[in-house]
């Protein structure tokens, strides 16, 4: 497996090489993405990636977090029985499908209901200022965030249910309600394995690709606000590298691949790290 | 003989399983009361009525009084919560928080009911449970670097750091060597001069030594209730005889 990902790793650097030997660090720094010109700067598609990947996570955590201890903790067993697996079909959805229906509804609805109230009372901070596009930041995060809802919510709901019964009766047993249970003992036991739930959804929505190509504008600039257009590394190799004429332009789009890769193997790797001081000893 | 707790006509059980059948029994206040009997005869069960963690099995149910000061746990207005603070819990083994420190474990319960003063709090029942001199310096540590018998302990200044009245040990010393089960006996012994203590224990020598009353239990039903010494030297059933003398169970 290592083996293979070296051996990825070295092909990429081998295709983008004259990319990298042409711009250097400054690569990454740059934010003009010429092609016409031979200027290629990747700054615009890693902010891109790296904002939207974040927002879809602090949408979706807390999302898919209720939607866990509702499933284990509160739902009447019907309820769960039938609710269980239609959380996890939306894991099935192809994403070009979620990408069609973020076309066809949730694009017109962040323009039309949801940027006007953010732009009335939040306008005031760069992130809401308008003019909003239906095509945005916001709209490609909304769509990441229902793409990863199922993968968190059902590998936490699986750590939740591991929480031993005993744990739970030593809390209710000291006079605690079911809240407070919930949140002081039960997420905290299975605080590894939602860790890596967590990491698992960060993944997904970095290396996604298609649904958000489909709704975020495709405008590679710093963007600001939430409300305007991005654009994100997966979605310009995906859109360019078929028209891609040149070999500094192709080799350049690899270079992105290669810095994806990259962060993606970061992430992964913090992960493990970081799992290992969460996890607590004993749970999940 | 002054009751703390009052059980009417108990029946409990899970869906058609019928566990206690017809329980009615006075347990005295500032005593120990033993509940003995053979595995499955329902004296776990019948404990977890009494500060109504029964009631949270899914399926579990339960039919009769359980008159705490001589007020009904199971009125419609009694609250489960505040029932489970007066009654206190030690389960059958160690059942430490590991995802907070030692210090955090014993303040949880203070912390959750707001009282005040939790640094003492934590140091005097740290104190009553005989742990305080052997954590003091290890507080922030988390409770998995303690041994079994540390632990239950720790679980016992936890329940104590809420101020209960009652105090329930579910077969507290079946998962510890003799030396630990020989410190928390002693220290049963101490926390009766000022809580009610209702102990199950599946051994019988424990019984003897620890409790001012002794229950026994066979198939759900109270076969007798009595002064410990009079249970295991003049029992008055032969059912009760026969198990203590060792010919079932």
């Amino acid at each position: 497996m290592l083996a293979l990902a070296a051996l990825l790793l070295l092909v990429l650097i081998r295709d983008s090489w004259s990319a990298i030997s042409t711009f250097g660090a400054g690569f990454l720094l740059s934010t003009e993405w010429n092609p016409v010109a031979g200027r290629f700067g990747a700054l615009p598609f890693i902010y891109g990636t790296l904002v939207s990947s974040l927002l879809a996570l602090a949408i979706g955590v807390p999302l898919s977090l209720g939607i866990a201890v509702y499933l284990t903790e509160i739902a009447s067993p019907r309820v769960r029985a039938i609710l269980t697996p239609v959380i996890e079909l939306l894991a099935a959805i192809p994403s070009v499908i979620i990408g069609l229906w973020g076309i066809f509804v949730l694009a017109p609805f962040v323009r039309e209901h949801l940027a006007e109230p953010l732009m009335e009372h939040l306008g005031f901070l760069p992130l809401f200022k308008g003019p909003a596009y239906g095509y945005s930041v916001l709209t490609a995060s909304l769509v990441l965030a229902i793409m990863i809802i199922p993968i968190i919510s059902s590998i936490s709901r699986e750590a939740i249910l591991a929480v031993p019964r005993l744990q739970k009766e030593g809390a209710l047993a000291l006079g605690a309600t079911r809240f407070e249970m919930i949140t002081s003992v039960v997420l905290p036991y299975a605080r590894g394995a939602i860790f890596g739930a967590i990491m698992l959804g960060l993944g997904r929505a970095i290396g996604e690709t298609m649904a958000v190509t489909m709704v975020i504008g495709n405008t590679p600039k710093l963007f600001t606000s939430l409300l305007h257009p991005g654009y994100t590394m997966a979605a310009v190799i995906a859109n360019e590298f078929t028209e891609a004429t040149g070999d500094l332009y192709l080799s350049a789009l690899i270079e992105i691949g290669l810095i994806l890769f990259i962060i993606s193997m970061l992430v992964n790797v913090l992960a493990r790290l970081v799992i290992r001081h969460v996890r607590v000893p004993g749970g999940a | 003989m002054e009751s703390k707790i009052e059980v009417v006509e108990l029946n409990a059980g899970f869906g058609s399983t019928h566990v206690l059948k017809n329980i009615t029994l006075s347990i005295p206040r500032n005593k120990v009361t033993a509940i003995i009997g053979p595995s499955g005869c329902g004296k776990s069960t019948f404990v977890r009525c009494l500060n109504r963690i029964h009631e949270l099995v899914p399926g579990a149910w339960v039919r009769g009084r359980v008159m705490l000061d001589g007020k009904n746990i199971y009125d419609s207005d009694a609250d489960p919560v505040e029932i489970r603070r007066r009654v206190g819990m030690v389960f059958q083994k160690p059942n430490p928080f590991p995802a907070m420190s030692i210090f955090d474990n014993v303040a949880y319960g203070p912390r959750i009911h707001r009282m005040k003063n939790i640094q003492e709090v934590v140091e005097d029942s740290l104190r009553k449970a005989a742990l305080w001199d052997e954590v003091r310096h290890r507080l922030k540590d988390s409770p998995v670097s303690l041994s079994g018998g540390q632990q239950q302990r720790l679980c016992i200044a936890r329940a104590l750091a809420v101020k209960p009245e009652v105090i329930l040990f579910d077969e507290p010393c079946s998962a510890l060597d003799p030396v630990s089960t020989a410190k928390i006996e002693e220290l049963i012994l101490e926390l009766k001069e000022s809580y009610t203590i209702v102990i199950v224990t599946h051994n019988m020598q424990q019984a003897a030594r620890v409790a001012d009353y002794t229950a026994f239990f066979l198939m759900g039903e109270l076969i007798e209730f009595g002064e410990t010494a009079q249970i295991f030297e003049n029992p008055r059933d032969k059912r009760t005889e026969d198990y203590i003398t060792g010919r079932f169970g």
